[in-house]
């Protein structure tokens, strides 16, 4: 009986912590981002409504908003963007869009058809303002706060319940001027 | 050969395979050989972040190719491997890598087999020392037995 002290000794401990390690592993398709806590990366790429126009991420700081990474090839995109018109009406926050390797032309009838939840829409047609993100897919949302920091960050789509749990406490409650 | 279906295939197969390279996910060509093997190095160092047990280098998809050219455009500017690497972890996370960094997070991953290890060589330097007194206690006996 003896014998089978030590080796127990050090087999048990290990089942828990790896039991541990897995019930308590983060949903594994979600990989956290490095971005949480840093800057939000600097950005300036046309307007989609208006492409002489710049959407620079300079012209963002200095208050709260969304940052939602989206394309009209996007099957989840389609499935939150009634949330994000939730959260348009609302009008805690301004949700700033990120047209990712999208048709301009397709990305604006899909505004028009489904209802246009955005203070505006930066287009990034080469992708490279999405991997300065670290987006891996679409749709990825990030809330950035005034100072220009990521404060959180969501992958896949937005419901319900994510905005009124997660990023509304984020929140402090003051009405964004304008819009 | 029973099946002439599997012969016909393997035939197939055969017929196909000197077209094989040119079915490769990576088309990219770099301007000297030694930037080619640096490339392919690279890119198989990293994980295509769809697809996630896929190295970039191999990953179809469009965003592995995005990084593939972020790669490639890096190192046709002179950057070095370990800003390349710096890159894609600032953007990514560990998690794109194939061989994490050691790390405080990461070093139990890169410390718990050694540590194990080293309990086992315990272990049996430990069994082996109580088997070989045994030994030395039975030893008349068992050359006894062994000359019947």
């Amino acid at each position: 009986m003896n014998r089978f002290v030590l080796p127990m000794a050090v087999f048990v401990p290990l089942v828990v912590i790896l039991a541990i390690g897995i019930r308590h592993a983060p949903e594994k398709d979600i990989i956290a981002s490095p971005l949480v806590g840093k800057p939000a990366p600097s950005f300036s790429l046309p307007d989609l409504a208006d492409a002489s126009r710049a959407v620079r991420s300079t012209d963002l700081k200095g208050r709260w908003y969304l940052f939602n990474v989206w394309g009209t090839w996007c099957g989840g995109c389609r499935a939150e963007h009634d949330t994000l018109l939730e959260i348009q009406r609302a009008g805690v926050l301004p949700v700033v869009g990120l047209d990712w390797k999208d048709d301009d032309t397709e990305a604006r009838a899909w505004l028009q058809q489904l209802g246009n939840p955005y203070e505006v829409v930066a287009v990034d047609h080469a992708g490279r303002a999405a991997i300065d993100w670290g987006v891996y897919g679409a749709p990825e949302t990030f809330l950035v706060n005034p100072q220009g920091i990521v404060v959180y960050k969501v992958v896949g789509s937005l419901t319900h319940d994510v905005w009124t749990r997660e990023i509304l406490p984020r929140v402090p409650r003051q009405p964004f001027p304008g819009s | 050969m029973k099946h002439p279906a599997a012969v016909a295939i393997l035939g197939v197969l055969a017929a196909l395979a000197p077209a094989l390279p040119a079915l490769a996910v990576d088309p990219t060509q770099m301007p000297t050989p030694e930037l080619q093997a640096h490339y392919l190095a690279l890119t198989h160092e990293f994980r295509c972040m769809q697809c996630q047990n896929e190295a970039l280098a191999d990953s179809p998809v469009s965003l592995a190719a995005d990084l593939r050219a972020e790669v490639r455009d890096m190192l046709l500017a002179g950057k070095s491997d370990a800003e390349v690497r710096a890159f894609m972890v600032a953007r990514y996370g560990d998690f794109i890598l194939f061989r994490p960094r050691f790390t405080a997070r990461t070093a139990w991953l890169w410390l718990a087999p050694w540590v194990l290890l080293l309990i086992g060589a315990i272990v049996l330097t430990r069994v082996v020392r109580a088997r070989r007194a045994l030994l030395d206690q039975d030893f008349e006996p068992v050359d006894e037995d062994a000359r019947p």
